[in-house]
Parts: structure tokens; sequence; C-alpha cells
């Protein structure tokens, strides 16, 4: 049975382990100068995405480049833009970014153009981050929905990095059609990892496709859920949301250990622009990552 | 804060002071308008005549000199599928002489949002800190509602704030420099008189200012009146031109754009002042806007003025000044919208 009130843990540890001041090193970090780094790998994972990894050239720059899955970096084309882009790679992993970035405007067709070697500015890390230290020892839920992989792959790896740490781990993602599926190739691999559970679906399959059909809410009906104890999160585009987190509601997630990640137009990164606005706040301050019951209460968010 | 007072002959003496030391700005009368009263805009000044301090208020408020409408982040120059990136924001010293108290709470709510907050921008505070500022006291201007967000007066951001009090100025120090221009120019401590006749002077104009206007509950009633018709009536109005924002003393969205040179050899990385209730505001690579309608833009002006910034920075960013109410060509002012929203007329 679960209770109404779940207690909020008020620790010296807790608040240790909560990221929350992260930003706070903002004061130091110089955000007027890009990082100069160089595109070292390029991986075309469907027609309309490719996977850049990037690596910042300055060793010493590359060695204080950290950051937590979940945040965003603004990825910048000198001469023709900035764009935000969510970094789908390892925390971990301090060698280089990897970035999954759709063709969709001015700057990510540049980037889609541009060869194995180019260069381009990074500036960042921004915003929060999905609560992986609050997760720990519980059973996670990690939904995504489209394009919605490439935040949660950051969580993903995470997750798959640091099993222990967690209990009963189900990854789901569903996309339109089958070509539209990202990372098809790293299924198998984290399908392999001890007790992590991964299922897809596409809403259209077509010839060929022997996988599951519909839509991502179907798959959780089949997970059997201790939902005192389980964190979920869901990325995907606008009108996944409201049905996927419902769906969780009903099987007893509380909103507060639901996390949602958004998408704004955004020219600084900074909550200084205004233009990522959303009711109250700022997606890449407050946000791009928001537990389901701030994310409601914003005006318009979802 | 050290109070002084500052005879009213040494004013002239004071103000030439400071323009023989640096830059000054002020309020400058630019021309005449349909109803026969003055125009008026903070612009250079080299002599003493050339402002006018008697002004009721400015068309464009003192943020441009903080804000540019337009200014150059960094320049890139390329060679070889490489760059040299060049960062800029050192600033000239400079005197804005003459501001009334709105505009100087508008420069502490953008304190805020520049200096004060994460990221806190160097190109907003190369300027603000080099920048002496001289405020006046005034008699309120017309359509104006500070009264009702508290910024008809101000107690810091400023390095002199001068209020009449008859045969002198009574004079707020903000700033050892202050301190010490005045002192040039003989300024005596206050005596138990002056401090008497300041809070009637003030009294005088705590009166003039009112306007019955309350803005009290307007976070919470902005929130409830989300889905109101109100906004669709105002929202037809609406022009979607961004004129509000750019005559705001504290409006500060801005988009950053590149540029780059016909042979490609230089770029610049370019910060532009935007407008929430332009079109294009929220449109993301796709194409799929956030706030298509000038409704729903209008709207998010409104409420990141008076809900959103409260609930970052416990204050409204609005200065009650008015100037988007006077510059609107759609005759919508804020006022009357606050007060449809408190339903005290009828929409």
């Amino acid at each position: 049975m679960k209770s109404l009130l779940l207690p909020y843990e008020i620790t010296r540890e807790a608040e240790m382990a909560e990221p929350l001041n992260y930003n706070h090193r903002s004061r130091l970090m110089n955000t007027e100068g890009v990082y100069k780094a160089e595109i070292s790998s390029i991986t075309q994972l469907t027609e309309m995405e490719k996977l850049f990894h990037i690596r910042i050239l300055d060793a010493a720059e590359r060695q204080r480049f950290t950051f937590l899955p979940g945040q965003f970096v603004m990825v910048e084309v000198p001469g023709y833009g900035e764009v935000p882009i969510s970094i789908s790679g390892s925390a971990s992993n301090r060698g280089f970014l990897e970035l999954c970035i759709r063709r969709a405007g001015m700057v990510t067709s540049v980037l889609h153009r541009a060869k194995t070697g180019s260069r381009v500015g990074l500036r960042g890390p921004f915003g929060t981050s999905f609560p992986v230290a609050m997760m720990r020892d519980h059973h996670v839920l990690l939904i995504a929905g489209g394009l919605g992989l490439a935040p949660l792959r950051s969580a993903i790896l995470h997750v798959t990095e640091n099993r222990s740490d967690f209990r009963n781990v189900h990854i789901l993602y569903g996309t339109k059609t089958p070509d539209q599926l990202l990372f098809d190739y790293q299924y198998e691999q984290w399908r392999r990892v001890d007790g992590v559970n991964l299922s897809i679906i596409v809403e259209e399959g077509g010839d060929g496709w022997t996988g599951e059909v519909g839509l991502v809410t179907k798959l959780l009906d089949r997970i059997p859920m201790e939902p005192d104890r389980t964190y979920a999160i869901v990325c995907g585009p606008p009108v996944m949301f409201k049905f996927v987190c419902n769906k969780l509601g009903e099987l007893g997630i509380p909103m507060r250990r639901m996390f949602v990640s958004l998408e704004r137009r955004m020219h600084c990164g900074m909550g200084k622009c205004c233009r990522c606005n959303i009711g109250s706040t700022f997606t890449c301050k407050d946000g791009p990552v928001f537990d389901y019951w701030t994310a409601i209460n914003l005006k318009e968010a979802i | 804060m050290l109070y002084k007072t500052l005879r009213k002959e040494a004013f002239r003496s004071v103000v030439e002071a400071i323009l023989a030391g640096s830059e000054g700005v002020g309020p400058r009368r630019v021309g005449t308008d349909r109803r026969g009263k003055p125009i008026h805009q903070f612009l250079p000044a080299e002599r003493f005549e050339d402002m006018d301090f008697s002004y009721d208020t400015t068309e464009f408020s003192a943020k441009t000199y903080f804000l540019p409408f337009r200014e150059k982040l960094s320049t890139y120059r390329f060679t070889d599928g490489d760059w040299e990136q060049e960062i800029r924001y050192r600033a000239e010293p400079r005197a804005l002489i003459g501001l009334h108290a709105c505009d100087i709470n508008a420069l502490l709510r953008l304190d805020k949002v520049f200096a004060r907050d994460w990221y806190p921008s160097p190109y907003y505070l190369s300027r603000r800190r080099n920048t002496f500022i001289l405020g006046i006291d005034h008699d309120p201007c017309e359509g104006a509602f500070c009264r009702a967000l508290g910024t008809d007066t101000v107690t810091h951001g400023f390095d002199l704030f001068l209020t009449d009090i008859g045969e002198s100025y009574f004079a707020a120090v903000g700033s050892d420099r202050g301190l010490a221009l005045i002192e040039g120019f003989g300024a005596q401590p206050i005596t138990d008189e002056d401090s008497h006749r300041y809070v009637a002077e003030r009294k005088r104009i705590a009166a003039l200012t009112e306007n019955g206007l309350n803005l009290n509950n307007l976070p919470n009633l902005l929130d409830i009146e989300f889905k109101s018709p109100i906004w669709a009536k105002w929202g037809a109005k609406c022009l979607s031109c961004g004129t509000c924002a750019m005559v705001c003393p504290t409006c500060y969205c801005h988009g950053v754009y590149e540029r780059i040179s016909m042979d490609f050899r230089e770029g610049a990385k370019i910060r532009q002042l935007h407008s929430c209730t332009l079109v294009d505001f929220a449109v993301v690579a796709g194409g799929h806007n956030f706030r298509p309608t000038p409704e729903s833009r209008l709207k998010y002006r409104y409420y990141h003025q008076h809900r959103g910034f409260v609930e970052q920075h416990e204050e409204p960013k609005c200065v009650g000044c008015n100037r988007c109410g006077r510059a609107c060509l759609a005759g919508i002012t804020p006022v009357e919208v606050i007060r449809e929203l408190q339903e005290e007329v009828g929409p």
C-alpha cells in the first residue's frame, strides 16, 4: 500500500548527494568564450540524425569540463550561430562528448555537412540534470520517444555503468517507424547488462518489422511496479509527456519522482535571453529537466 | 547611507565637474509632441545647458547605456579551418545625469539578472561599474504607476540622488566617488530641519503619485486568469511590433546572432534586443512556434513582468514608468490591463 506522505530525506548526506548547487560554479565559468573543439567522429544514425563525437582541443580544458546526465551544451559554428544540444554520452567519458543532432535548422544543417576534423565551439554545460543521485537504490524506468533518446541515453549509460546502485531497470523506447530508431546498434549491448530490460515499440511497423507495434504506454502495463520505490525519467516530444506521465500516475508513481526533459528555443543558455521562458522560469536554468509536478505547474510547459 | 545637503547654486558646478571628467548623458529636449508637450531623450551632453532637468519622462529609458540595442559580444578571425576569438567588454567611464527613481530601480532589476544571478555578464558589469549615476527626485509624470510598485523612491544603485528641499538639495550619497564630488562643492552635514523638509517634500510627491492602483496579489491573479477573455481582447489589439519592450527600462529579452564577412575571413557574434511580443520569439528549429498568437505573447509579457520575475527575484520586473503604455501604437496600457485583471472594470 502506498502512503500519501513520502518522507523527504533532510540529511546532510542527501543534500551533498543532490547536485543542487552544481551551477554555482557558473561564477567561475568563462561563458563569453567558447571551448575550441574538434569533431573527432561522425556516425550516421538515421536519415535525419547523426552522432558527433566532439573533443575539446585543449587538454586542460578537456579535464575541467565535466557534466551531469541530462545537461546540455551550446554548440557554436562560428559565423553561423549557436544551438542548444543535450549531451547523449556518458558523464564518465572525459575524452569526448557525444552529441546526437537532428538536421532541423540552419546551424544543425551546417553541422550535418561538416566533416570529421572540423572545428566547432562549445559552451557549457548548462541546466539541471537527471536525479541520478536520488535514484540510488530505487527501481528505474527510463522512457523515451523519438529524439528523446538523445538526452535519455546519458541516463541509460549512467545506469548501466553503475548498475549496482539501482534496483530493476526498464528502458522503454518508441518511435513512429522502425527507420527512426536511434542507436539501434546498441540495444543488444544494453539488453545484455544484468537486470536491464529494454523494450522497443513502433507506431507503424511495416514490412519486415517483427517487434511490438503501438504506443510506448502499452509497454508500461507489462512492467511489475513497486511505485513507492520507483523513479521515472521521460524524454520525448511534448505530446508524449501527458500520456506517459498520466499513465505512470495511475500506476502510483508520485509526480515528484517523474522527471521530464523539455525543449525550447535558446540563445544564451544562462537565463538571460528569456527565449526559453516557460511559465515563471527558464528552461535553460531551472530546466531542461523538471520534475513532473513542477512542469505541470509551469504554464503551457506541457 | 550617508546624507548631505548641497546648495542649489552648486548643482551646476557639480554637473560641470562630471562633464569635465567623463562622457555625460542626460535628459535632452528633442522635440514637441502633438499636444505641445516637450519630448525628451537620454542623450550625450557636453554642456550643462544641453540638458533639461525639469523633464517629465523620456521616450526611451536609459537601458540602452547598459544593454545597447545591438552589441558585438565577440569577433572571429578565420584561417585554414581554424579561428581566433576576440572578446571585448571594456567600457569607458560615463556619467548618467538626472535619472529618476524609476530608472535607477530599473537598473537594480537588471543587476539582479546580469550581475547578481548565475552567470554574471561581464559586458553588463563593465558598463554598470563604469557609469556614474546622479539621480534627481521629481513630481510624478502622467500615467505612471510607480507608487504601486514602490519605485517612486530609491535607496541604492546610484552615486548621488538629489531631492529639492527649498534652498538646497537633500543628497543621498551612494558611493565614495559621489561623496568626493559633492564635498568639493561645499556639501554640509544634514540638520534636523533638513530631514523634516525632506520628509515633507517626499510626502508631497507621494500624494501626487497616488493613483489608487494596488498590485497586491497580482501574481496569483495572473495564474488564475490565465485563460481569461481579457487576453483575447487585448491580444486582438496587439500589433506584435515590440515597441513596448524597446522603450521598457527593464526588458532584456534578446537574441544572439552571428554574422560573417563577404570574404569569409571574419565573423561576429552579436547580441540584439528582442521582444517577447515579436512573432518569432519562441519558434524552434523545424518551425514549431510555442507562442503562435499575439494573445499568447502579450500575455507572457505581463506574466514575466508581474509573475515570473516575482518568483525568481521577489519583486515585479515592472517599475511602473508607463513608457510602454505611452509608446504603444495600439493603445494598450498596463494600468488598464491590470485593472481589468483585478475585475475593477469589465472586459
